[in-house]
């Protein structure tokens, strides 16, 4: 998954999953990997799932590739799943409210917040979260156009303003400054780096 | 936020048996609003069904218009084609509603049933009759800035938010209900939301154990030169202080219908019937679109706060008549 985020034309390296920040990845996926159910088309699903969950369950969440199970109540949010479960903890909690965007997460391969769905719904679903972006120690263009812009001052929006950086320019609306402060609005920085993101996310417009 | 079973229902039929039997169960299809009002403590549910697999898509032409499933995502129906081309108003409305994150979420039955944003209803602290009926309504002496100015009550100034319901309204849009039975019934969305008079609690005519199926809109002259503008108090990701849906349809320099609804005033998605019947067989002009918007805000009630509205809605309606004949 992590892979076809990348721009067409950027060097094609196969993902190897060896960097620091993987170890706790690489784990898990050990034991997703064992755990994975098969792709199930959505009838299948029903069967699988079409019955009432109560209190803690396992359930399992294919997050950046990697099906991760864990244990949770129903009413655990993705984000909360992520960061307090998985121990992912890239995607942060802003103001659990959708109203400040730093939870986006791509759920398969559409933008979201993932403070305000349940992770017990994102079963079978195709997770990416700021973790998954880069190919090992190669940033994701995104993350190296907030570099080289300076696309943040205290960093805690920067997750949730590159992953809605990459679903902005896969969209198409990130075509003139003004469509990508419209469809970048739903991502606020206190600390006001707005001119210098709209700045990283069309670069990479532009070369996409 | 309370704990609660959740279900995923693989049938209609089974998510409206479940909530036939028990009545404060709550479908989740987005969740943007359901999940946002739980973890605020305005609402709680002991079971979630959710609906998100039920077959309830598609946003087709028909013979008489457009067909558009409940659980279609927001940010699919305001970039569809068809909606675009012919139905404007839909499209300006929903993406200038809340933030591409939440349009990927949120479906279009959840957005016709979101709450109101008055923070009295949101902050379970305050005496509230929406949410606590017979408690009380802080709004009326409180802050009422963002409240509505048309269609309140003794007992209820919230203002009905979003943009989409009320381009809807505008274009009379019917809405299809499913019962347990599988009997659908449709209802014009200018009677489905209710004015608050003194139950504000019940905010539109869906039973409890009916579900939205879907929203059909007729085609006409008026909804392809349709226009939406919505005034926030930032340039995007928030909600209308005032909003106006309009349609026309000119012919040989006359008006032959004219379609207005206006957003953040009123405590239903508020279509201003009379304005568009003053509209009927005169010229386009600045003039007329003035005396449109005079009417559209007769009898209202602005309280301490919000008296700008009455104005500003006005201007608003006249830029939106304006730019479409531009």
């Amino acid at each position: 998954m992590s892979q076809d985020l990348f721009p067409a034309d950027s060097a094609a390296t196969p993902p190897e999953d060896g960097s620091r920040r993987s170890f706790i990845k690489q784990a898990g996926g050990i034991l997703g990997l064992a755990l994975a159910p098969p792709l199930l088309s959505q009838a299948e699903r029903l069967t699988a799932f079409s019955k009432t969950v109560e209190g803690v369950t396992s359930m399992t969440l294919k997050v950046n590739g990697t099906a991760r199970t864990l244990q949770a109540e129903p009413r655990v949010s993705l984000l909360d799943a992520l960061r307090e479960n998985l121990d992912l903890t890239g995607t942060k909690k802003g103001c659990d409210h959708g109203q400040c965007g730093a939870c986006t997460v791509l759920v398969d391969g559409k933008r979201i917040n993932s403070c305000l769905t349940l992770a017990v719904m994102n079963q079978g679903k195709e997770i990416t979260t700021i973790e998954g972006l880069a190919k090992g120690e190669e940033l994701h263009p995104m993350q190296a156009a907030f570099l080289k812009h300076d696309g943040f001052q205290c960093g805690y929006c920067t997750p949730g303003q590159i992953m809605s950086g990459v679903a902005c320019v896969q969209e198409g609306h990130a075509k003139t400054d003004d469509q990508t402060r419209e469809w970048m609005s739903g991502n606020l920085c206190r600390c006001g780096a707005y001119p210098n993101i709209v700045a990283a996310v069309r670069e990479v417009a532009g070369k996409a | 936020m309370n704990n609660f079973s959740y279900t995923p229902a693989a049938t209609a039929k089974e998510a409206i048996g479940i909530r036939k039997d028990k009545k404060d169960a709550a479908y989740i299809a987005g969740g943007t609003t359901l999940l946002d009002l739980m973890k605020a403590n305005v609402e709680q549910h002991p079971q979630l069904v959710d609906i998100n697999m039920l077959p309830f898509k598609g946003i087709q032409e028909t013979t008489d218009g457009l067909r558009i499933g409940s659980m279609e995502r927001m940010s699919d129906v305001g970039e569809n084609a068809l909606v675009v081309q012919q139905y404007p108003v839909i499209s300006e409305a929903l993406l200038l509603s809340a933030s591409p994150q939440l349009r990927n979420m949120a479906s279009i039955g959840g957005n016709l049933l979101q709450r109101t944003r008055c923070g009295y209803f949101r902050d379970p602290a305050f005496p509230c009759n929406k949410r606590n009926p017979g408690s009380g309504c802080p709004a009326q002496q409180g802050d009422n800035r963002n409240l509505a100015i048309l269609g309140t009550s003794e007992a209820c100034i919230a203002t009905n938010p979003g943009d989409l319901a009320v381009a809807l309204v505008a274009l009379d849009a019917v809405v299809t209900l499913e019962n347990a039975k599988g009997k659908q019934r449709r209802v014009p969305l200018l009677d489905f939301h209710l004015l608050p008079g003194t139950t504000p609690q019940r905010e539109t005519v869906i039973e409890p154990d009916e579900l939205i199926v879907a929203v059909t809109v007729p085609a006409a002259a008026h909804a392809r030169k349709s226009h939406y503008v919505k005034v926030r108090d930032r340039a995007s990701y928030a909600f209308a202080l005032v909003s106006a849906a309009v349609g026309l349809d000119v012919q040989g320099g006359q008006i032959r219908s004219a379609r207005i609804a206006l957003g953040g005033v009123g405590t239903k998605p508020w279509r201003a019937q009379e304005a568009e019947k003053l509209l009927i067989g005169k010229p386009a002009t600045e003039e007329n679109f003035r005396a449109a918007a005079a009417a559209a805000v007769r009898g209202a009630q602005p309280r301490e706060h919000n008296r700008f509205k009455v104005e500003m809605v006005q201007k608003t309606v006249v830029q939106a008549l304006q730019e479409l004949m531009a």
